[in-house]
């Protein structure tokens, strides 16, 4: 026993920041909620946004998406990371953490920002923002300060990192810091390409400072962050797999170093793929594009990784509690625990959701999907289920370790009714968007019956199915923000745990090259160099006139 | 680093698939010249409607080229030209596309035929119409409020069948 070195709690002022971020989280997932419940309704045709309320269909998509793939996610990675090194590095320093905070507010203040812009209809042009269409001038420059506030919320994580480092020397970093500071670095590495769209091109355009902009360019630079983006969703996820969930079933961490080579893969891999996103647009030459469609495919050796670690501690702790022939270990797990069996259905969703990604992603296969709601099915199943089910699972039992509060077992049947009602509502929805774009019905799109084509009436029903999947997922929302509300201010006064996994006994030691960023970060340097440089010097060479700005809203 | 012996196998059963799987992929591609739109061609964007082929919208039989015709198309805000396409059916047909304002898709759906429009490049694909019918072509890329408006029609005809019928 060691009881002074262990540190058993977030320090309560860095519980503050953690749980700021957690608001803004959820606030955001209850109002980008809404606007996803307003679109399936009205796309299955038998709804109208009611005329009073001036708002466009595309207008609640943008709400939708910025609010949910964008801030839901960033606030809620933000304070679950800063938590988790606070937990395991030990509490951040007084300058540290004014720095996250000034980084939270600056998030906030952009999220503001963008937000009043969709809301005024002056910036009407998806998450995405693709040129030419042009949105408002302070709408990106929301989504700047968004941007340059994570970079001050990553900082303090990799500070605190080295300073751990360098204060315990020769030893092995604790595994959700180290996990932590990955999902940082590749944060910072895949937002570097938007910022430059950003601020070298979109910025200056909506401002009037420069006429025109290289459109493929832009498209180019947004994916070199847009992949790497679903990576940085995905990580915190593993974290919690990798490093919490066994210790919730009272299991060890199959293999430390399995999951630092998996995290490091996934660094490596995330970014140089970008253009498997572009794969159906001109100007890039066939040779390279397949050259990312190889380099996307690596990032299925971490997950095969992934998949196979934690099915084998599901099995150990199984087995150790009895289960008996090949599948009994499965019944004896703890079903019955929501911070187990939200993340529990998140990594089994992940299987058919990295399968149709694998079909997103390669080359020819990719045309018969592209841009059809099958897409929009797939990272339903991704993020919106896997990943978002695990933070939930997550959100459980950190936010009342941070307000000092227990989830208690009423709290906790109500978890796996949201879970149970999630699941329900994703895979009606989800499938049938899947089925549709199989048949064509494209995505990013209002209800319309194409000129009564025979095609279009075929996707109806799905459609209609879309909006009871919708609906039952906003019924979950509702339970979720109401769950949120009591663990953060009515449940009764206690501690809950904040289970970080133990290595399991007899483990090797975890070798040091596996924790040396230096190595990592030449070789994935050196990857995006080889995937990236010959494309863009043949977009800019090849480069026609560029594209004044477009409002058709 | 320790890595356990199923791990291995597990590792080893999957890479091999998804090299095997990619092998594939690259055969198609390289070999039997599969590949997405990959058009290199730029045009200006502001003169689409001066620029041949694109001052003359519409289908063209071609001779002594590797496809039997050319499907030229022009994509603008919220419409495409021509608004209906009629090939022959088991004809190899070139589309040629390109966009007068902002991204536009041409998805003819529930076929492999899928092209992003992007201004100032001109986007091509070449294949052949092996199956009679009328297909719905659709904006796949958001372009604005008429967006879902946008669509046109493809319709491959079995030229014999029509005879037989008169």
């Amino acid at each position: 026993m060691q009881p002074t070195a262990v540190i058993k709690k977030v320090a309560p002022k860095d519980a503050k920041l953690a749980m700021a971020n957690m608001y803004v989280a959820f606030i955001a997932l209850l109002l980008g909620g809404l606007a996803g419940l307003l679109q399936v309704l009205v796309r299955s045709g038998e709804f109208t946004i009611p005329g009073g309320i001036k708002i466009g269909y595309y207008q609640v998509l943008t709400v939708h998406g910025v609010l949910l793939g964008l801030i839901l996610t960033t606030f809620f990675i933000m304070g679950f990371q800063i938590a988790a090194v606070s937990r395991t590095a030990g509490p951040l320093t007084d300058k540290q953490r004014l720095m996250g905070w000034i980084g939270f507010w600056l998030m906030t203040i952009g999220t503001a920002a963008a937000a009043t812009m969709v809301l005024l209809n002056k910036a009407t042009v998806l998450y995405t923002f693709y040129a030419p269409l042009k949105a408002h001038w302070i709408f990106y420059l929301g989504l700047t300060l968004v941007v340059v506030g994570s970079w001050l919320l990553c900082a303090p994580q990799i500070m605190k990192f080295v300073e751990w480092r360098k204060a315990n020397k020769g030893e092995t970093s604790p595994l959700l810091t180290f996990m932590a500071v990955v999902n940082s670095v590749l944060w910072i590495t895949a937002t570097l390409g938007v910022a430059v769209e950003v601020l070298v091109q979109l910025l200056p355009w909506s401002l009037g400072l420069i006429e025109r902009v290289d459109v493929l360019l832009s498209r180019t630079l947004f994916w070199y962050f847009g992949h790497a983006l679903v990576y940085f969703w995905l990580l915190p996820a593993y974290m919690a797999w990798y490093a919490i969930v066994p210790k919730i079933i009272g299991a060890k961490i199959f293999s430390d170093s399995l999951a630092r080579l998996s995290f490091m893969l996934f660094l490596i891999f995330s970014v140089p793929v970008g253009i498997h996103h572009q794969l159906t647009e001109p100007g890039i030459d066939g040779f390279w594009k397949f050259t990312q469609v190889v380099l996307t495919f690596f990032v299925i050796i971490p997950s095969l990784m992934t998949a196979f670690s934690l099915f084998a501690t599901f099995e150990l702790r199984g087995r150790e509690l009895g289960g008996k022939g090949v599948l009994g270990w499965f019944k004896k797990l703890p079903w019955g625990d929501s911070r187990f069996l939200l993340p529990f259905i998140g990594m089994v969703t992940f299987i058919p959701g990295g399968a149709g990604g694998i079909v997103n992603a390669s080359y020819q296969m990719n045309q018969l999907i592209h841009n059809t709601i099958w897409v929009t099915g797939h990272f339903h199943l991704t993020v919106a289920t896997t990943v978002v089910l695990t933070f939930f699972g997550v959100a459980f039992w950190l936010i009342p370790h941070l307000t000092g509060r227990v989830l208690t077992p009423v709290l906790n049947k109500l978890g796996i009714y949201i879970g149970v009602l999630w699941t329900t509502g994703m895979l009606i929805m989800s499938g049938s968007m899947h089925i549709a774009g199989l048949l064509g019905a494209p995505r990013r799109s209002d209800f319309s019956t194409y000129g009564g084509s025979e095609q279009a009436y075929d996707w109806i029903s799905y459609q209609i199915a879309q909006a009871v999947g919708g609906t039952i997922l906003f019924l979950a929302i509702i339970l979720i923000t109401y769950m949120i509300i009591q663990l953060a201010f009515f449940a009764p006064k206690g501690e809950e745990e904040f289970p970080v996994a133990e290595l399991a006994p007899g483990a090797e030691k975890t070798p040091a090259i596996l924790e040396n960023f230096k190595v990592w970060g030449v070789i994935l340097v050196a990857l995006i160099l080889f995937a990236y440089s010959m494309p863009l010097i043949d977009i800019i060479s090849n480069s026609p006139l560029g594209s004044k700005g477009y409002s058709p809203w | 680093m320790h890595i356990h012996k199923y791990e291995k196998w597990w590792l080893v059963f999957g890479c091999g698939t998804l090299v095997a799987f990619l092998i594939i992929l690259g055969i198609g591609a390289f070999h039997n010249g599969a590949h997405p739109n990959e058009s290199k061609q730029t045009i200006n964007y502001e003169k689409v409607d001066e620029i041949a082929p694109f001052d003359n919208p519409g289908v063209h039989k071609v001779e002594g080229k590797e496809w039997d015709y050319e499907v030229v198309l022009v994509a603008s805000m919220f419409n495409y030209n021509p608004a209906v396409i009629e090939v022959p059916l088991g004809s190899k047909v070139k589309f040629i596309a390109t966009t007068k304002d902002a991204i536009h898709g041409f998805q003819v759906a529930g076929t492999n035929i899928n092209l992003m429009l992007e201004p100032g490049y001109i986007s091509e694909y070449v294949t052949v119409v092996n199956q009679a019918g009328e297909y719905l072509v659709v904006c796949n890329e958001y372009c604005g409020t008429g967006h879902s408006m946008m669509h046109s029609m493809l319709k491959v005809v079995d030229e014999n069948a029509i005879v037989d019928n008169r």
